[in-house]
């Protein structure tokens, strides 16, 4: 309906009073409705958030919401217990593994895009067709071969183990997102360049990749986010000392009940950084989102 | 976050990504140019191919050796037995279709891909259509958009908390008994009878107390009634008898604290039972229905002189309603697919909201001056102008769904996993969390593989169109 009211839209039709009433109505109609969905998908994390900072014995009393009428609960001592219970190093654990995978994505991925963009040479877009043919494998086809050759390797277990599958598995998207965005890059510019006869190297470090930052940012943080998230690989690939939060929390899941006060601050730490990354970089992460899905 | 957006990753040109924030990333909508060799040069300025081998090189190791190849062994893998000794062909492709708990799995995946992706784009379309009416539609998109970015480990913890049974603990029973509570009396009083003795005016028949006597107009009726602790009613009004005159009478606690008070009689310190449903019954039929006031006391308006017995129904004494039990192995399957409605909801309405902005509104402008009715725009060209869009969301959630494992995972407990169980959980679980058949293990993975196998075809087909 906004667009009736844009100025410009002269010729617009006039409304019968009724058909007025009703676009006013139905207009307040959608705010609430809109003011509800938003409170419905809201309310489940703050209650995480409430639930974490309530002691133990007032979240087996009452619920969470309770709070709001005796702010007096709330107490940080869940989270204390937790560091104190050594989580603090599975968060350093999540760190080492998630920014050692985002930096090799993003080189190695960079390199092969730029390959695929601006270097001829016979089979590329068969190749190419290949590394989309790989967007959608589930990564359950390779956690069987992946763990024997670990084994083999004597990597099992190891911060490694779970860095180099997540580079892996990270590699199709990011050679495709990069790709395209490299591909759009004026002609000129690289001719430019190699007229100067500066080498391949040199371009790529000094002409493509300060102009594909924007891309490489939206890469970046869906990497980031992706393994930062990650469950699946480290519950197999990653032995109790190098576990990541997911995979200790996940530990905890069996007694979900008398545990709720380790598992609502730890789920909450290690939830607030990607959405601190989120909230920072939306823009680059819708950017990418559309890139990778619509263009 | 083991799932990828990766669905239809192949550009679709139909749609430019206009409704991105501006940069750079929308040189793209021109066509590539390097894809083609340009004739018009007359001698290639560009590297040797053999030095894109050397860009290529670590790229095309890692997807060889950790995607690649495990797709090959996994082929072979899947055709042995769990210790990988023995050949059995096709043997755990037969018991994935003849093995009771596979066969759940596959059918929770089917109800996942019914339903799952089919709400994601319908709430996707509908959000993306509202907010286009809202001045604060950044705020809602980033609300909607923000479980996008929480690990699906803490959405599973979230929703547990949010499916929790007790209503004093979990919000989704604390507002669903609220709301039930408001629109049906709840005052059960459960645990409440009548003295199991000849001098008790009532008794228990088949779940309901009943006097003893018929009952007479003029006469107050009392039923007194015990097995509360005199706590759960000590904000009650004390008991009163009821006026004479028609049928009527008193239903109280026959209890003093501390002991003392006179059986069978109201005493000043008893309380009465509010609330509860009291019928007169004639041979059999209800006659009619009354309900007692805060001091216990019921009158029954305009009931034919006759005699009656009165009767308290069993609803009166069954315990409260109390919640949904949402993690139960009936309802399992829902509430995961809400809480995974929840995560991809606002993906959903971002790629629609863009698809949207796309649409020239020249096109919806004359239609509504045409004299189309809201709905007719949207029916007639918003929806179909999208239909590319809604096919990528569809699409990538189709994907997404048949992967599904964390949120199973995470939120089903133990007990009721069996019944909540889907593909690629199944396919961990008899790996790795203690099922030990690696043999079983290959042949899911290899089904996982080929049920996405269409949507890579579909990749394919559309990315080659699209670079044409």
């Amino acid at each position: 309906m906004t667009t009736l009211t844009e100025p410009g839209s002269a010729q617009r039709i006039e409304r019968g009073l009724l058909g007025r009433v009703v676009d006013r109505l139905g207009g307040g109609v959608v705010q609430v409705l809109l003011v509800l969905v938003a409170v419905f998908w809201l309310v489940p994390t703050l209650g995480l958030l409430v639930v974490s900072l309530r002691g133990e014995v007032e979240n087996n009393a009452s619920g969470w919401w309770t709070l709001f009428t005796k702010p007096a609960q709330v107490t940080f001592e869940n989270y204390g217990n937790l560091l104190a219970a050594g989580f603090s190093s599975s968060f350093w654990n999540t760190v080492f593994i998630t920014v050692p995978a985002t930096l090799l994505v993003i080189g190695i991925a960079a390199m092969a895009a730029y390959a695929f963009a601006w270097i001829e040479f016979p089979g590329r877009d068969a190749v190419f067709l290949v590394v989309v043919a790989l967007l959608v494998v589930p990564v359950q086809i390779a956690l069987i071969p992946i763990a024997k050759m670990y084994g083999f390797l004597g990597i099992f277990g190891s911060i490694a183990a779970v860095v180099l599958f997540h580079v892996a598995f990270g590699l199709p998207f990011a050679i495709f997102l990069l790709r395209n965005f490299f591909a759009g890059i004026p002609r000129e510019l690289l001719e430019a360049a190699r007229m100067d006869g500066a080498q391949e190297w040199r371009i790529f470090a000094t002409v493509v990749f300060p102009l594909a930052k924007p891309a490489i940012a939206s890469l970046g943080i869906f990497q980031f986010l992706w393994v930062w998230n990650d469950l699946l690989v480290s519950l197999v690939f990653a032995d109790t000392e190098n576990q990541p939060m997911t995979k200790a929390l996940q530990s905890q899941m069996r007694q979900f009940g008398t545990n709720v006060d380790i598992l609502a601050p730890g789920a909450f730490l290690s939830l607030i950084i990607p959405l601190v990354l989120f909230f920072a970089f939306q823009r680059y992460f819708v950017q990418g989102m559309l890139a990778g899905s619509v263009k | 976050m083991t799932e990828r957006l990766d669905g239809p990753q192949a550009p679709g040109d139909d749609i430019p990504a206009a409704g991105a924030p501006s940069g750079p990333i929308e040189t793209r909508s021109a066509p590539a140019p390097a894809a083609r060799v340009d004739s018009s040069t007359p001698h290639r300025l560009g590297p040797s191919p053999r030095m894109a081998v050397f860009f290529l090189l670590p790229a095309v190791l890692l997807l060889g050796a950790w995607v690649v190849y495990p797709i090959i062994y996994s082929i072979f893998r899947s055709l042995f037995d769990s210790t990988g000794d023995r050949f059995v062909g096709l043997g755990n492709y037969g018991s994935i279709f003849t093995d009771s708990a596979t066969l759940t799995t596959i059918r929770n995946n089917v109800i996942w891909v019914v339903v799952a992706p089919l709400i994601v784009t319908v709430l996707g379309l509908i959000f993306a259509v509202l907010t286009e009416r809202i001045r604060w539609a950044t705020a809602f998109k980033l609300i909607l958009f923000m479980p996008m970015a929480v690990s699906l480990l803490a959405a599973g913890v979230i929703f547990r908390l949010v499916y929790e049974q007790d209503p004093d603990k979990g919000v989704a029973n604390a507002v669903i008994t609220a709301v039930h509570d408001t629109f049906s009396s709840s005052a059960g009083y459960p645990g409440a009878r009548p003295r199991e003795n000849d001098q008790a005016p009532a008794a228990v028949q088949s779940g309901a107390v009943v006097t003893k006597q018929q009952v007479q107009a003029g006469q107050p009726v009392l039923i007194p009634l015990v097995g509360l602790s005199p706590d759960v009613v000590k904000d009650a009004a004390p008991a009163k008898a009821a006026p004479a005159g028609g049928v009527s009478g008193t239903v109280w606690l026959d209890v003093v604290r501390g002991g003392g008070g006179t059986l069978n009689q109201i005493d000043p310190q008893e309380k009465g039972l509010a609330g509860i449903t009291v019928e007169a019954v004639s041979g059999g039929a209800v006659k009619g229905t009354a309900e007692t006031a805060a001091d216990g006391s019921f009158h029954f308006a305009g009931l034919p002189a006759g005699s009656y017995v009165v009767r308290l129904p069993q609803s009166n004494f069954q315990a409260p309603f109390n919640g949904i039990t949402w993690l139960g192995p009936g309802l399992i399957t829902p509430a995961i697919i809400g809480a995974y409605i929840w995560v991809w909801a606002g993906f959903a309405m971002v790629l629609i909201a863009a698809g949207l902005s796309a649409i020239p509104r020249d096109a919806l402008e004359a239609a509504r001056i045409d004299g189309a009715t809201e709905w007719q725009v949207f029916r007639r060209i918003t929806v179909p102008l999208l239909t590319p869009v809604l096919l990528v969301v569809f699409v990538t959630m189709i994907i997404n769904v048949l992967k599904v494992f964390d949120l199973v995972f995470i939120i089903a407990p133990g007990s009721v996993q069996p019944q909540a169980n889907v593909i690629a959980l199944e396919m961990w679980r008899v790996s790795f969390g203690g099922g030990g058949n690696q043999g079983m293990g290959s042949a899911l993975a290899i089904f996982l593989l080929v049920l996405v196998l269409p949507f890579m075809i579909f990749n394919i087909r559309r990315f080659r169109r699209d670079e044409r």
